[in-house]
């Protein structure tokens, strides 16, 4: 990477002296197309993805029932806000899911990720039957591995066969109680997330300067000694965007849960009760964008952060 | 190097742990498989967990012919590839301008894609199901007249989100292509649009094989976009149609566990079929920068 690096600082250099005599060569043609180059895509863009986004900001301080037309919304200062916070039981509970979902990812699948990635770096003999093994889950959709498990952890299944008890009465059930169903999505949620994390990981070491590992070597320190001292930092990059990853995926969290139970007893997220105040019984379009006004907000920093990681070498 | 048997021993017991790990991940599938080719009868009288006395793909015929699970490929199909091509081409064109030349807007322009792409999806889809719902279209598209529950609506968004992305990966690429051989066709007097079509475009091919694998996975994966933007349940993708036939099926959990098995198994044939794309589309929006 690092030579990637030099390569860019080293070319916008040099481009800057060439850049009038370019820019004064281009025919009307050549401006027109240049203009449509970008200018096709960056619409699509804004107006698909920002206005809507922005607009979502705008409708969180209004109240609207989404039944009338435009002129039914009413200006609501921050009472949607003041509502979720002291009227929506929901609300409370998604907020305490997500914060663990973060938490959670944070302290066990990401770390282990790392540690697969450190260990299946060096122990090459078979490596591709265990890095194959701990892709395949990346491939299947959430919804997909939503029902995959449960057949591992239904009352009949897999995991309470084991524990020898299958019975509907007394077998647990593992996505029914509101203490126990939350931890089993977590545990699921795991399985592709460490995947992810070794993913990215395997490909920043692979980008490592060998004789970085040679020196160390020579040096006398151990593989693991080597791997926290010179790999670990060396790879600051990806461990800022595995940090990212880990973050935003915590607060997109929805596919999931939305299969397993629509999210519901015990299974609240964010994102799922926006979903719920737009298309649910009741439509209160001010608490939902209120709502994906907070994911907003809360993705703001890891969005920053990314952004200053990816674009400080090319300023 | 010297390897000492204490050494040697670390490697044994990791590639034991490895291979006991790598087992156990893929568990979850297989189980998913062996109930697919089960019928439900046996499973009730004697247990999921039981050796099975019948195995056969009676399940995968209900599902696809009876079922009629075939619709929602063709569904999956008609979203995807599309949507992935259209994706490739506007990327391509918005990476080409700011990693060929030098425009002032051109790190800010390359931040709004990025950030576009990071941004939750709910935060987008509730002026955009509004918007959809005043957005005419003729009626040959939906009779109901409206972009909201087409097919194309799923496919715009889908270009729109993806594009982020797609534009960010491929101006890194484009920056690695060397700029003299962009020279010697300014010198020759192409034209901007040729400059792209004819130079650039067919350089970006390997970049433009990972993406598209990659981002066809992701869109044949897709689950919220669907299900918030498609309310007619025969309109959806596979995936989204899950969520349909994990009720229709709710009796007979060996059928939906072969539904769910069709639904997956194209993206593992992808997968083992063109890992390396893959797992190049992956790392080259993340490592490099």
């Amino acid at each position: 990477m690092s030579t990637t690096r030099t390569d860019l600082t080293t070319a916008t250099g040099a481009k800057a002296p060439r850049r009038r005599r370019r820019r004064s060569n281009f025919t009307k043609k050549d401006r027109a197309v240049l203009f449509g180059l970008v200018g096709l895509p960056t619409v699509l863009h804004v107006l698909f993805v920002w206005i809507p986004a922005i607009l979502t900001v705008l409708l969180s301080f209004t109240f609207w029932d989404g039944i009338g037309g435009v002129k039914n919304i009413h200006w609501a200062g921050f009472q949607n806000y003041s509502q979720i916070f002291s009227l929506y039981e929901a609300f409370p509970k998604a907020l305490r899911n997500n914060a663990l979902w973060l938490g959670f990812f944070a302290f066990v699948p990401t770390p282990l990720g790392i540690l697969l990635a450190y260990f299946i770096d060096k122990n090459l003999k078979g490596s591709k039957f265990y890095q194959t093994a701990f892709y395949l889950p990346m491939v299947l959709s959430l919804a997909v591995t939503g029902i995959v498990w449960d057949y591992v952890f239904r009352t009949n299944g897999l995991v309470n066969s084991i524990l020898g008890d299958t019975n509907s009465e007394s077998a647990i059930s593992w996505f029914g109680d509101p203490h126990k169903n939350i931890w089993v999505v977590l545990g699921i949620a795991s399985w592709r997330h460490i995947g992810y994390v070794m993913l990215l990981y395997l490909a920043g070491m692979k980008a490592v300067d060998p004789s970085l590992h040679e020196a160390a070597g020579i040096d006398g320190a151990s593989d693991w000694y080597t791997f926290r001292k010179v790999v670990f930092p060396s790879l600051r990059p990806v461990n800022v965007i595995i940090i990212v990853v880990t973050v935003i995926d915590s607060l997109r969290a929805f596919d999931l849960v939305f299969i397993i139970n629509r999210g519901r007893n015990g299974l609240e997220l964010l994102g799922v009760l926006v979903y719920e105040n737009i298309f649910g019984e009741s439509s209160r379009i001010g608490w939902g964008a209120a709502l994906a006004t907070m994911l907003f907000l809360m993705s703001i920093i890891p969005i920053m952060v990314y952004l200053y990681q990816t674009f400080k070498a090319d300023e | 190097m010297v390897t000492s048997k204490k050494t040697a021993l670390a490697h044994s017991i990791t590639t034991v742990i490895l291979t006991f790990l790598g087992a156990l991940w893929v568990v979850p599938i297989l189980w998913t498989m062996y109930q697919s080719l089960r019928p439900y009868g046996e499973v009730l009288k004697y247990g999921s967990f039981s050796v099975a006395k019948t195995l056969n793909f009676q399940n995968y015929y209900t599902a696809i012919v009876q079922s009629e699970m075939w619709r929602y490929f063709i569904n999956a199909v008609v979203v995807a590839v599309p949507a992935v091509l259209l994706t490739l081409f506007l990327a391509s064109m918005v990476a080409f301008v700011v990693s060929r030349y030098s425009f002032a807007f051109n790190i800010p322009l390359l931040m709004l894609f990025t950030a576009g792409n990071l941004l939750p999806a709910q935060l987008v889809f509730i002026p955009l199901y509004r918007i959809y719902l005043a957005i005419p279209v003729p009626h040959f598209i939906n009779e109901n007249g409206v972009l909201y529950d087409t097919q194309l609506g799923l496919i715009l968004i889908h270009v729109a989100f993806q594009m982020g992305f797609a534009t960010f990966v491929l101006s890194n690429y484009m920056k690695t292509i060397p700029k003299e051989i962009s020279e010697s066709a300014l010198v020759d007097g192409a034209s901007v649009w040729v400059h792209y079509s004819k130079i650039m475009l067919p350089l970006l091919r390997p970049a433009l094989a990972s993406l598209g694998v990659l981002m066809t996975t992701w869109i044949y994966n897709d689950f919220f976009w669907s299900v918030a933007l498609l309310k007619t349940g025969n309109k959806r993708p596979i995936t989204a149609a899950l969520n349909n036939l994990q009720g229709e099926f709710f009796k007979d959990y060996n059928l939906l566990a072969a539904g769910a098995t069709l639904a997956f198994i194209p993206t593992l044939i992808v997968f083992f079929a063109l890992r390396r794309q893959f797992v190049a589309g992956l790392t080259l929006g993340s490592t490099k920068g």
